[in-house]
């Protein structure tokens, strides 16, 4: 135990820290910023926006993705809403209330400091993309819609059909491309960040593989960004995008980096039950739906009954039963557990008995079939697509899956990780959500540290290196991390076992979701880390990848992004099994009330754990950040 | 309820680089239950191919949720596959029936060269949005967002537009290989990509009469029937 971590909150009242920081900052002059160069990995909200508003305040940017194009980031997929304290609706928000609901919503395990710039930049961020063009909902007077979401009693979610990530996305890359056509960022994409560089302490720059070639570039900077997104495919199936991966913050942790709060995941209670055992990934039906969608399961275990043959008086609406405040609107972690409990209890819906019925029918009634349709229609049209059901008749069935990590890159308050020049925005880094995110704050999140937070915080770095020289690529070091990364691709393409990258990734899911998703405990945890270290010994046995290291090779991408979620697998078990507490997304079932709810211990977990690594996977050493509440006092998070 | 498929005949394009001449590959899947994905068949052959000893098919996805655009395909000559207003990430087996036999090819447009297998380049979409297609707005100052009220109609004229996955269907669907239907900045890009998807190439006879319903203008003076005409003749 060590407090080396100095989270470099700034001083004064809570309310004045961001503006203190902003007065007090180091600045770097418009003429000297074209003296330095940032490299910005990953172009989702967090990249796309930092990249586009370096290069407009004169940095020189180089950008990464391993898309095809920035656009295609996952952020793409968030679907409800972006949370704002604007308070246009004058029901009582405020910045204050924006950010207790964060904090609260984090189950008492986020950084004040982090948490309160976060609400209030938030205003921000909605002024920029309405400037930007982004549709959002609108009323018939020509004002901004707002809808409420999961852990508020306030309506401050701005939101976009259920495409609002595509529609902040696109305004992103929009101004990420005005930069790249104005040359103010070299955009390289199809190219993947194989690892970090760092030399005497810092972070020097990146060597990324170019997927098309197979070939691996130095890039040096003054400073590197990952903003590479969460690592919930850890579970193999998931919401997250299939190539959605944890390399790169991985790669940074191996280098120095202290990764903290790996056990915080987050389950989303609102997902297509999976159908078969080679589904390849999750698809999430937006919070918002619960808004308007009624869950319910019926009384009787075992009842398999088609829905509308079960009366009214047959079925449990859980939910409304046992959070009568909050209802249909708990927040995640709460409505994951509950689902799990019916489930468990055998009252499970659908052919495979793994979900619960999220009903409509109540809401057609009341509000018309126009009007659902308007709210949720391109999400209906999802749903039947996939399960070949009408929700419009029949209640959709749903079930909680692995959707967004909160734990991450462990950062300061300048968002810089423990290797000084590396920083990290987004989900890549651990910082604003505790052990739960509440609904429409990841899109909040990334805009934030990339639009506002980022471009202010990182001259205060930048500025100590005016004039000095830094190492360019052709210091040994660089050589020398190229040359480990081909070696390791020689190695999965040389290995010539029997199992393809994905069989193993699906069989190290399962252990993650067995033991270290929703209900975690101390015997499964330690079953999990004997079991996952066994199986990597058998991936680097036996894997097969086909095909050599040149050239486009997909199965080779996916056993280095595999072999990843290994060491990654082992963090995240003993976290959790060190972290004997219940909190937000973290559940161990020794550490309940008698209601079954998350029972916290804040003498002696309300810290931050950010793990350094050691080189031995299942020896890493865990360090502390101490939580100080200076406005919030712990409570016991309650929705009832 | 959940059926199963068999002795699916799949014909795939396979090419191992922009320069070289490709051709189909034939495989066969005995069985698939009809709730699995068309990718995921696609996923389930390729584990085969590499038990195999065989290099895996290259084809682009990501999300699977029909909205980051990443997936193309080609599928029995339509862009997307058989069902409307579906990318052929969200299309499912149920769409097929036992003993079909299914084409798979990559987006076939000069703009979007072949990179392998099934994979394109589509940057020149990105060089598009670059040269012009976005709104200057630096970050910092931006007044109020509720300061300029925007009607309804027209902001859900806007989000109708603005819905566009940017996956290429129109491009590749278009005997011209136009991507009008992309920079169609008044056109509500979405309806246009549905009505691609239901004209496709093989219904191509009414093809210029829905693109002019669509653009409210011919294309261009290039005959499409011509046009068209000569593409299958090459293929």
């Amino acid at each position: 135990m060590s407090s080396i971590l100095d989270s470099k909150s700034p001083e004064g009242p809570l309310a004045d820290k961001w503006q203190n920081f902003k007065a007090n900052e180091k600045l770097v002059n418009p003429a000297n910023k074209r003296k330095f160069k940032v490299i910005v990995v990953g172009t989702g909200l967090a990249g796309a926006s930092a990249a586009a508003t370096l290069a407009e305040l004169g940095y020189q940017v180089d950008a990464f993705t391993f898309h095809d194009s920035p656009r295609r980031a996952h952020s793409i997929a968030a679907q409800g809403g972006i949370n704002a304290a604007k308070n246009y609706r004058g029901d009582g928000d405020s910045v204050n209330r924006l950010f207790y609901d964060t904090i609260k919503g984090g189950d008492f395990r986020s950084r004040e400091s982090n948490v309160h710039r976060l609400a209030e930049v938030s205003v921000n961020i909605i002024d920029q993309m309405v400037a930007q063009g982004v549709p959002f909902a609108r009323e018939y007077g020509g004002m901004l819609d707002n809808r409420s979401f999961g852990g508020a009693q306030v309506s401050r979610t701005f939101y976009a059909r259920g495409q609002t990530g595509q529609q902040l996305l696109l305004g992103a890359y929009q101004q990420l491309a005005r930069q790249v056509g104005q040359g103010g960022v070299r955009l390289f994409n199809r190219s993947e960040l194989v690892d970090v560089v760092v030399i005497e302490g810092r972070a020097a720059g990146v060597v990324v593989r170019d997927l098309m070639t197979g070939e691996l570039s130095s890039h040096s900077a003054h400073a590197v960004v990952l903003a590479t997104g969460g690592y919930g495919n850890a579970f193999f199936l998931s919401t997250n995008a299939m190539a959605c991966n944890v390399t790169a913050a991985w790669r940074a942790h191996k280098r120095g980096a202290f990764f903290a709060n790996p056990c915080y995941t987050q389950i989303h209670p609102t997902c297509i039950p999976q159908s078969d055992d080679f589904q390849s990934k999750l698809t999430l039906m937006s919070e918002s739906l619960r808004n308007d969608g009624r869950v319910w399961v019926p009384k009787v275990a075992g009842d398999n009954r088609e829905p509308h043959l079960i009366p009214e008086d047959e079925r449990d609406y859980y939910l409304e039963r046992l959070y009568p405040s909050f209802g249909n609107l708990a927040p995640r972690d709460i409505s994951s557990r509950a689902a799990k409990r019916a489930v468990d209890a055998g009252q499970g819906v659908g052919l495979k008995q793994n979900g619960v019925y999220l009903d409509f029918s109540e809401a057609i009634g009341r509000l018309g079939r126009d009007t659902v349709a308007e709210r949720y229609g391109n999400l209906f049209d999802m749903y039947e697509r996939i399960t070949g059901e009408n929700p419009y008749d029949v209640p959709m069935r749903i079930y909680p899956a692995s959707h967004y990590t909160m734990g991450g890159l462990w950062v300061d308050y300048e968002l810089m990780t423990t290797i000084p020049g590396l920083y990290a925005a987004g989900e890549a880094n651990f910082s604003d959500h505790g052990a739960n995110r509440l609904g429409a704050s990841a899109l909040m999140q990334g805009l934030s540290d990339g639009y506002f937070v980022l471009p202010y915080t990182i001259s205060n770095y930048l500025s100590e290196w005016l004039n000095k020289s830094v190492p360019d690529t052709s210091h040994p070091e660089f050589a020398k991390v190229e040359n480990e990364a081909r070696d390791r691709y020689n190695r999965f393409a040389s290995v010539g076992g029997t199992r393809s990258p994905d069989w193993f990734h699906r069989e190290l899911g399962k252990i993650i979701w067995d033991y270290c998703g929703m209900e975690r405990t101390e015997a499964g945890l330690e079953k999990a880390l004997g079991e996952i270290p066994a199986l990597y010994e058998e991936f680097k046995k036996d894997l097969r990848v086909t095909g050599g290291t040149d050239g486009l090779n997909q199965t080779l991408e996916k056993a280095g992004r595999v072999e990843d979620f290994f060491e990654l697998g082992m963090l995240m078990c003993r976290d959790a099994l060190d972290r004997k507490e219940s909190c937000g997304g973290h559940f161990r079932a020794e550490y309940q009330t008698e209601e079954g709810e998350a029972l916290r211990d804040d003498d002696n977990f309300a810290h931050v754990a950010a793990w350094e690594n050691t080189g031995d996977p299942m020896a890493p050493n865990r360090h502390v950040e101490d939580l100080v509440y200076e406005e919030v006092h712990f409570q016991t998070r309650s929705y009832k | 309820m959940t059926n199963t498929l068999k002795n699916l005949t799949l014909k795939v394009w396979r090419q191992d680089g922009p320069n070289t001449s490709g051709s189909f590959e034939t495989h066969t899947i005995e069985e698939i239950t009809d709730e699995a994905s068309f990718l995921e068949m696609i996923d389930i052959l390729n584990e085969r191919l590499i038990e195999d000893d065989k290099e895996a098919i290259v084809f682009d996805h990501d999300c699977r949720e029909g909205i980051c655009g990443t997936c193309s395909l080609m599928i029995n000559g339509q862009a997307h596959g058989p069902e409307r207003g579906t990318a052929t990430c969200q299309l499912h087996m149920r769409k097929f029936s036992s003993g079909d036999t299914i084409v798979i090819e990559p987006w076939r447009a000069s703009a979007f060269p072949i990179i392998r297998d099934l994979m394109v380049d589509r940057s020149s979409f990105d060089r598009i949005v670059e040269a012009g297609g976005y709104i200057t707005a630096a970050t910092g100052g931006a007044p109020d967002a509720n300061l300029i009220p925007v009607p309804k109609p027209v902001s859900d004229a806007a989000m109708d537009a603005a819905q566009c996955i940017g996956c290429g269907a129109c491009v590749a669907a278009c005997p011209n290989g136009a991507a009008n239907l992309f920079t169609a900045e008044r056109s509500p890009t979405s309806t246009c990509f549905l009505r691609v998807k239901q004209s496709g190439i093989a219904v191509q006879k009414t093809w210029s009469k829905r693109w002019i319903r669509t653009l409210g203008r011919a294309p261009t003076t290039v005959s499409v029937r011509r046009h068209v005409r000569k593409r299958y003749q090459s293929t």
